[in-house]
């Protein structure tokens, strides 16, 4: 006993010195986000990405590694919606680190500064794997990482005052080429409008309603659920009535039954890159979309 | 605009109209030019509406906590009787260590409430009600959320951070039942009324250390009708220590130590003669665990692997009085024991798993007037226990699993146990520890 409560004291008299970091610590739950705080922030922002796009951002076990990362974080970026719900609060309560608690400047969820998509009428785990808030995945819109893009750049603002400036002139840069861009795109994909396709979960449903694209089902019999062959079998019926055109999936994703599928119903497979580093070609936000849009193109001749 | 404004103005002036005309047109282009100024305003305050629109509904109940309740129901084949279940070599914890009931049975429900308190606090409560109908208090805890620098402290009853397992939840364990090791050393499961501190290093590399402070409420504290000590202060202490990272592409790993000293006094087990035996003296109990997780890419939706292990070293010393000769003298102890489990999930929802047990009662000694022949249970035996078991999980929220054993936990038989459980959590949606 005596010697625990010697090390108690010596415990609380650890004077613990904060490294002397230049760079604003930035914890991104997802590539996309880590891309975008790359884009505002350049070189006043050390990022770490807590997942890659081979991960399915719902499901990430609580690392210790993590707990590590987001223990010196200044800015968390997470999607939100509870898309992370699953590890977030546990890696949050232990991090020791007030800055980024739900409520601090340091908390950021990106799907709250854009108008979300299938909010679920009825709640119930009978459904699948709901999310109350709406679909999670916002950042397949390309309107929407502008969005965001300016409420991202305003909480740098508000955390890092020091380097307002910087955050606002390269804030300013990346709007204008994201306008531009946006241009382009809405108009090389122009073709995908009405084209049905056949998702593997309901990652992409941002991106179908800004393409105007047309979603023919999903391989997961329930959000959130794996495909079973039975569903498989229900799908390929409907299909036959109402024929798609292209079944995606993302990294993360096994190509088994987006595959098993389309050797049946006789249309191509896609794995899209779904966000940062999903692909080669995806190796920033613009191609990111670049290579979405160029993939589906590919597809639709 | 301004083109066709010119325009109309130019085929105006060609038919020679008279002037009033165009000031009409002008104040017409105004009106217009205003008009869409205003809409543009309304798109704008839409836009913004249908955001509002789009998060969260307001209401009173919003701020309710989270709340989710655990069910599980279990079948259970035994060959031996469960009643005369004990653990030869080891002193009784009186936790709740046996195998169960046999046959039908409806197991330990949860009910838990969390939510932030405020910007400083967060609560959680979880109550166990077991199916005899009673309620108890699993873990009722506050935590602060606003110390800086990596602190954290915790406060109310929690789940003592000695080991790996001790803080897992049961209904988040791989096997239907805990560890030889735990239940002869943690009474199955440690909850110690106290505080924690804990500090986590601003370092790439996971460490935390901390401490707790506690009651001593149960094992190995105390144990039967003394209850826990009637003393202001401190009864139980633990230090423990973690190290964890990633290796590679899809492993991660932690490791830890922790030290439990308490001070029982007037601890009592019952020797399967019927007698009542009473221990005071020194209690010290080393725990070294680790945990690999590893999951292509991270990603453990399809195949997963995970190998966990256990060592635990007790020290025992102080004053045993026998209950058959009511003499009391001199008792020590050094016993020990480990486990080593994995678990792999070979295709999406089903995994399968193995454990083995292992524990080492080493030889206790008496000193005058005790004799040694008066405590059989005490006796030097070895348990070991093999687990099989296999689970299907077909969504987050449920699994059902079925468990093979052979448990030499008995000096004299090996009992045969199937277990066919499962497990469902209603409710908020639940994250796990590492």
């Amino acid at each position: 006993m005596k010697a625990i409560l010697r090390f108690v004291v010596a415990l609380s008299a650890v004077v613990v010195a904060l490294p002397a970091t230049a760079a604003l610590n930035v914890f991104a739950c997802e590539p996309e986000w880590g891309a975008l705080a790359q884009e505002l922030g350049g070189e006043k922002v050390s990022i770490y990405f807590a997942t890659t796009a081979l991960q399915d951002p719902h499901r990430v076990e609580a690392r210790p590694s993590l707990i590590a990362r987001i223990r010196s974080a200044d800015l968390l970026i997470c999607s939100g919606s509870e898309l992370e719900i699953g590890w977030i609060p546990l890696l949050l309560t232990q991090s020791g680190n007030p800055r980024v608690q739900l409520g601090s400047p340091g908390y950021f969820e990106a799907s709250q500064y854009v108008v979300k998509l299938e909010i679920p009428k009825v709640i119930d785990r009978a459904l699948g794997d709901l999310h109350p808030g709406g679909n999670p995945h916002v950042h397949t819109d390309p309107r929407n990482i502008a969005r965001i893009a300016q409420a991202l750049e305003e909480r740098m603002v508000l955390i890092d005052p020091a380097n307002a400036e910087s955050y606002r002139s390269r804030a300013k840069s990346f709007l204008e080429r994201w306008q531009a861009a946006l241009a382009r795109w809405e108009q090389q994909a122009a073709p995908l409008k009405g084209m049905p396709i056949v998702v593997y979960h309901k990652d992409f449903s941002y991106f179908i309603n800004w393409a105007g694209m047309r979603e023919a089902g999903s391989l997961e019999p329930k959000p959130g659920l794996p495909p079973t062959p039975a569903h498989l079998a229900d799908l390929l019926d409907r299909m036959k009535i109402q024929p798609a055109k292209v079944i995606v999936y993302s990294p993360y994703n096994s190509p088994q039954a987006a595959e098993f599928l389309s050797s049946r119903a006789n249309i191509p497979t896609v794995m899209m890159p779904f966000t940062v580093g999903g692909t080669d070609k995806a190796k920033d936000l613009f191609g990111l979309f670049d290579d979405t849009i160029g993939r589906l193109l590919a597809t639709a001749k | 605009m301004h083109r066709k404004a010119t325009m109309a103005l130019a085929v105006a002036a060609a038919l020679g109209l008279p002037h009033a005309a165009t000031a009409q047109t002008q104040d017409e282009l105004k009106t217009l030019r205003e008009q869409v100024r205003q809409l543009d305003r309304r798109v704008t305050d839409a836009e913004q509406a249908v955001i509002q629109a789009s998060s969260r509904p307001a209401s009173e109940s919003a701020m309710n906590p989270a709340v989710s309740v655990i069910l599980n129901g279990i079948y259970s084949n035994l060959s031996q009787d469960p009643n005369t279940f004990r653990i030869n070599g080891f002193v009784p914890t009186l936790g709740d260590v046996g195998p169960g009931v046999r046959g039908l049975s409806l197991g330990e429900s949860e009910l838990a409430l969390a939510a932030n308190i405020d910007h400083h606090f967060r609560g959680t409560l979880i109550a166990s009600i077991s199916s005899e109908d009673s309620i108890g208090v699993e873990e009722g805890y506050i935590q602060t959320l606003s110390l800086s620098y990596g602190f954290m402290i915790k406060a109310g009853r929690f789940f003592s951070a000695v080991g790996y397992q001790n803080q897992i939840h049961a209904h988040a364990w791989d096997f239907t039942d805990a560890p030889l090791a735990n239940k002869v050393f943690l009474g199955n499961q440690l909850n110690e009324d106290g505080i924690q501190l804990k500090w986590v290093a601003p370092t790439d590399l996971y460490f935390d250390v901390g401490v707790e402070l506690g009651r001593g409420r149960q094992f190995p504290a105390a144990a039967g009708p003394a209850g826990p000590r009637n003393k202001n202060g401190v009864s139980s202490g633990n230090v423990f220590t973690h190290v964890g990272g990633d290796l590679g592409t899809g492993t991660a790993w932690q490791t830890g130590i922790s030290y439990l000293s308490t001070s029982p006094q007037d601890r009592t087990f019952d020797d399967p003669a019927g007698t009542t035996n009473s221990f005071t003296g020194q209690s010290r109990l080393w725990v070294l665990d680790g945990i690999l997780k590893w999951a292509p890419n991270y990603n453990p939706t399809y195949t997963n692997f995970k190998l966990q292990g256990e060592y635990f070293r007790r020290k025992e010393d102080g004053d045993l009085t026998s209950g058959t000769t009511t003499q009391t003298g001199g008792f020590a102890s050094v016993q020990s024991g480990w486990y080593l489990q994995s678990v792999y999930q070979f295709v999406p929802m089903w995994r399968v798993g193995y454990r083995y047990d292992r524990l080492n009662s080493g030889t206790s000694s008496f000193s005058a007037p005790l004799n040694a022949a008066d405590f059989p249970i005490l006796a030097a035996y070895n348990p070991t226990k093999h687990t099989l078991m296999v689970d299907w999980s077909p969504s987050e929220f449920s699994r059902v699993r079925l468990q093979f054993a052979s448990d030499k936990s008995r000096s004299d038989v090996t009992d045969h146990q199937v277990f066919l459980q499962y497990i469902v959590s209603l409710g908020a949606h639940g994250a796990h520890k590492f």
